[in-house]
Order: structure tokens, then sequence, then C-alpha cells
């Protein structure tokens, strides 16, 4: 795999399909993101950010009454929704917020769905003194404002986008457009394994504290790597995070899970994986959902976060070698098992994170009790309340 | 050199645009492919491809356009001689999910003679070169403000037709002024190739066309025109294509 990284490949899939204005902020990045990983004051300064910031190690917790209830493979969670700020993806920003700090930039811009990467960059920003700018489609700005107000408390500014769908993909688009012509001052913290190279690497890297530690943490609770391991895609971070440091580990059955909106027609879902074909999207070859004429397709998700047209090029590639199995969830299934966990447990699962449960619900009592089934909690649902009551409410009537 | 969104707002208006160009004089056109999520464009352009798009324009119905419209324009001859030559500006999103070869093959076809694919860096063309040479299409390479030296160089040797020199560190809009560095870059670059050299972005009106126009070979003028046709898309054809045209002339003048 270190020569397919060396040109930004994942076999046919990855690459730098960017305007030419772009190219030396990537190449400058790519040199700077070598030379830090190769510095061990990079990395214990990162260690001690993930550590004292971020919260880490997060939990790898025995879900007792869940597992009772399915009467099948023992049910662990990793805990990323204890994260400060919430979710998986403070992991990421403080990574390229250090990153930003190296290469002398002063300004971070970033792009979010549910609002919990735009969260996880103003909080970076706030920690390290860079000015932050955060784009998102204003239907985002609708389902999640308590996100919305909690950029702004951090000192960040959110920049309304009303093009295309006013989703996460269009967030994407006005970010690529803004670091154009910011790209001298300008770092674009990325949210997720997507986009040109080097940034589906680098974030998958910034993302693997969370597999590394499920490792050792299954290794010494259970002295044995887990059969199976679950996690939510939308463009893939969370999973390619716990999935790549037991990708080797032939033994570990890996599934991710993708949105199966209100059905699998082109428009109704995000299942780049599942339903999409090979294409290029925001920089990268990889699956994606457009239609014959190469125009993407409209997509949904009853979650924010995987409301996304493509997935990282990381993923096409474990796709097309069968290492890892996508599915899908329906946005019914992800609201019954946001019930369902935070009744047999105690926890409010993300809408994103729900997917990845309901998928383990569904093959857990498949399993046998000695089999251990993981599951990356990448996120807490506090941020999607009222959407969930919204949408609880609607379907008593 | 006249940007034209085709099918903004309509095909039939581009092909009149495309002969009221051609007889005014003007030599190349850039016709730009609507595309969903055009990363490089600013307001004015992304609205006319949304506009497009939302009435049913893809590249198939713009290819039969251009292939019509080279018809037209030369009955009497076989041999395709024309004075306008038409270049696709196209995101590679689109040409791959045609197939590279097939989408190469069917708009050289159809009478394009060159193509710019802006999301198609030096590093990602290498594949689709020989393919593009063999279809019969110049493929067109961009050179950024950010380009470093030596990598300018090289694009500019690869680069077929002409070398389009992109002004600004940005999205693509009407500007006031251009960068002075971005003039002595084209300056610099034009003792070390012999491709012609033009500028885009910012681009907006006859002073910043004359401007350019003492260092490059060429003025591609974008937004400026898809404002005045956006302006002008209630009117009925003619007093569209009039207006624009007249636009156009006023562009050309200092060049005469």
């Amino acid at each position: 795999m270190s020569e397919n990284e060396k040109s930004g490949y994942f076999g046919p899939y990855g690459g730098q399909f960017v305007p030419e204005t772009l190219m030396s902020a990537l190449a400058q990045l790519q040199r700077e993101y070598r030379a830090a990983m190769a510095d061990e004051t990079f990395i214990a300064e990162f260690d001690r950010c993930l550590r004292e910031i971020a919260g880490r190690p997060s939990e790898m917790y025995f879900a007792r009454r869940l597992t009772e209830q399915l009467g099948g493979a023992k049910i662990y969670l990793k805990r990323e929704d204890m994260n400060h700020t919430g979710a998986h993806k403070i992991n990421n920003t403080l990574g390229q917020a250090l990153l930003t700090l190296r290469m002398g930039k002063k300004r971070v811009i970033a792009e979010t769905g549910a609002g919990q990467h735009g969260v996880a960059t103003a909080t970076a920003a706030a920690v390290f003194g860079l000015d932050c700018e955060v784009y998102m489609g204003t239907e985002d700005i609708r389902r999640q404002a308590l996100n919305v107000f909690r950029m702004e408390l951090l000192g960040a500014r959110v920049i309304p986008v009303t093009t295309g769908q006013r989703t996460l993909k269009d967030a994407c688009n006005e970010a690529m457009r803004d670091w154009m012509g910011s790209v001298e001052h300008t770092h674009y913290i990325l949210g997720s394994v997507v986009g040109p190279a080097p940034f589906p690497e680098m974030v998958r890297e910034f993302q693997c504290c969370i597999g590394r530690e499920s490792r050792e943490q299954m290794l010494k609770i259970e002295s044995r790597l887990p059969d199976t391991i679950v996690a939510c895609i939308g463009g893939g971070s969370n999973a390619a995070g716990i999935f790549v440091p037991m990708i080797d580990d032939e033994t570990v059955e890996m599934i991710g899970v993708e949105a199966g909106g209100r059905s699998m027609g082109l428009g109704d879902h995000a299942a780049s994986l599942v339903a999409g074909q090979p294409g290029v999207l925001h920089g990268a070859r990889s699956y994606v959902l457009q239609d014959a004429d190469g125009q993407t397709a409209q997509v949904h998700s009853v979650s924010a976060g995987l409301d996304y047209p493509g997935v990282g090029p990381e993923h096409a590639y474990w796709k097309d070698t069968g290492r890892v199995r996508y599915t899908t969830c329906s946005d019914d299934d992800a609201l019954d098992a946001v019930v369902a966990l935070s009744r047999a447990e105690g926890i409010i699962p993300a809408l994103e994170s729900a997917h990845a449960v309901a998928e383990a619900m569904k093959i857990a009592p498949k399993m046998k009790p000695e089999q251990i089934l993981l599951i990356n909690l990448s996120g807490r649902g506090d941020k999607d309340c009222n959407e969930i009551a919204d949408i609880l409410e609607r379907r008593k009537k | 050199m006249p940007f034209l969104t085709a099918g903004y707002p309509d095909l039939e208006t581009t092909a009149a645009l495309l002969k009221d160009f051609e007889a005014r004089g003007v030599r190349i056109v850039e016709l730009g492919i609507p595309f969903s999520d055009p990363i490089a464009d600013g307001p004015t352009i992304q609205t006319s491809y949304t506009d497009a798009l939302s009435s049913g324009v893809t590249s198939e119905k713009i290819f039969d356009m251009v292939r019509s419209y080279r018809k037209s324009s030369n009955p009497q001859s076989a041999i395709r001689n024309p004075q306008l030559a038409l270049v696709a500006m196209v995101s590679y999103s689109i040409v791959f999910k045609h197939g590279v070869e097939s989408y190469l093959a069917e708009a050289a076809g159809a009478g394009f003679d060159g193509i710019i694919i802006p999301d198609l860096p030096l590093e990602e063309a290498a594949d689709l070169e020989p393919l593009a040479s063999s279809a019969g299409l110049a493929n067109v390479m961009l050179i950024a403000p950010t380009t470093p030296p030596e990598r300018r160089l090289e694009i500019a040797r690869h680069s077929r037709g002409f070398i389009y020199y992109i002004s600004i560190a940005g999205i693509t809009g009407e500007r006031v002024r251009l960068p002075e560095q971005s003039i002595r870059t084209v300056a610099e670059l034009r003792t070390h190739t012999d491709t012609p050299v033009c500028i885009g972005f910012g681009v907006s009106n006859a002073e910043t066309v004359a401007h350019v126009c003492e260092v490059a070979d060429g003025a591609i003028v974008g937004s400026a025109i898809i404002h005045r046709i956006t302006d002008a898309k209630d009117a009925p054809r003619d007093e569209l294509v009039g207006k624009v045209g007249e636009f156009i002339g006023e562009l050309l003048s200092p060049l005469k």
C-alpha cells in the first residue's frame, strides 16, 4: 500500500482532480504532512492534544443489556461519543490544526453537514487561536441549529450555502471555492477521508487512534480481537479510523453501513458504495452517485452527516477487494436504533452512528454468544434531538 | 475569446450566438459544458450551469447542436474548414463518466477542436493526452498564479492549441483590475514557448482585454458575457443575440 500512497491512489481510486490553482497547496500539504508524521515532536504534541483536549482514550464499553436483549454476540461500543465536542471529528481537526500552525497559516475553513466537523474545527481553531469560517448548507443549518450556535459561540463564522441541495456536498463546493482564492494563507480542514490526495490518507491517519485504542482495549478485556466491526459511512472517516489498525487481521470481519434513506431509488438515499458507480467528485476518483451524463445525483438521508453523494477512495478500494462489506440502513431503522440504544444502555447515539447500531442489531442475534461484535459509536445524539422529536411526532400521526 | 455556457438560456440561442460571433471575426469560442458542481466557477457561471441543467441540457445534446452548427455554417464544403475554433470546457467528472476515449471521440466528431478540463492537472492528464491527440482534439492546459516556475514550463510543454493562464488565484468572475504579477508572468512565459498564451478569469471589459493582449495572444471573457445573457434572458432571441453581439464588438474593438 505504501507505493500506492506515494501517488495518492488506493488501487484505481483517489488522485488529485482539482484546478491547477490548488495544486501547489496540495503539494505543500503533502510535504508538511509527511515531514510532520516523521517528526517525533509533532506526534508527541498530537498525542498530547488527543489526551488533554479530546479526552482520549475513549472507553471500550460492554453493552450488557443490549447484548442480553438481542441474545447473540457480545456487543461492545467504542465510545467516540464521549470525546470532547461529541464525536470522532475532533481527532482529525486537532491534527490538521497542528499542521496549519506548522505551515504558518493563520486561517482555517471547513465544510460541515451535521455540524459536528464544524464544531470540532471551531474548537481546534479556538484552542490554537486561528481564524475560522465554516460553510454549511441552509438545509443543514435548519436541521442542526444547536451546532450552528456552538460554532458561533466558539468564535467561528458560519457561512450559509444556498446552492444545489443546500447540504454537505454544496458546503464542500463552497469551501473549495474559498480555498481557491485564499490558499496562500488559509488551510482547508476537510472533515472526512474524501477529497484530493493527501486528504484521504491524512484524515484516516488522524482518525486511526480509534482503531489503535480499540485493538489494545479488546486484547486487554477479551484477550482477542473482535469478530466483526460495524461503522457508519458518509465520507467514511470514523470507519477508516477503526478499520485500518485491524485491516491486516484477516479474522476480523468489517462492515460499513451507508444511508439507505427513504428507498433505494436514486435521489432517495446516500449509498454511494452500495448503489453508485466509479466516478470523480471533489477531487478524487471513487464511487459516486451520478446520473448517466455525469451530473452529481440528489441524495437523501435523515442524518445530515451521511447526506453525501461520494465516499472516500480507500473505501472504494476495500469494496472492490472485498475486504469490507458495505450495506445500507434505512432512515426508519436508524431512528428505531436511536430509541433502542437510548433505552437499553442510556446512550443517545447520533443519527449517523445509529446506522451502525441498526446493522449490529440485525446481525448480533445470528452470531454466537462467544463472538464479539464491535460498534464504532462515532458520535452522540444531543444535536439530533429536535430532528428526532419532529420525526417521532410525525410518525405518531 | 468569448466563453458561453452551452444551452444557456437554450441550445438554439447558443447556436445563434456562435453564428453572430463568427460573423464578427471571433476566432475561438470556449463552450462550457454545464456541470452540477463547478468548483472553479463563481456565482455567475454556476447559476447559468444550474439553469441549463434544469432545462435538460446534456453533453449529447450539446454535441448535436455543435454538429448541426458546423453543417449549417459550412454547407458546401465536404472538408471541415471552419473560421471558428470551438473548445469545450468540461469537468473531468463528466468525461470520466462517459468514458474518456468515447467522450473525446464524440466531441471531436461533433466539431470541437479542443478541450479544456479544468480539474485535470498535469499529473492526472498523462493518460488522456494521447487519446486527445489521436481523436484530433487539442488538450488545452491551465497555469495558475500559484503554479511554481518549473511547473509552468512543464505545463506549457504539454498544452496543445494554446495555454490557458488563470490571472487570479480564485474563481471565475468579473474583476475591475488584474494583478500586474500575472501580466509579468505571462510576458516571461512567452519567452519560453511558441504555444499561444490566453489569459482568463476576471477579464470583463474592453480595457482589461486590451491590457491583457499587450502580453498575451488572447483574452478569455466569461462571466461578463454570461451576466449580459442573464440580463437579456427573457427578451426575444434576436434581441439577446444583438445585445451580447454588441458587447463582443466592444471587446474586439481594441484588437483591430
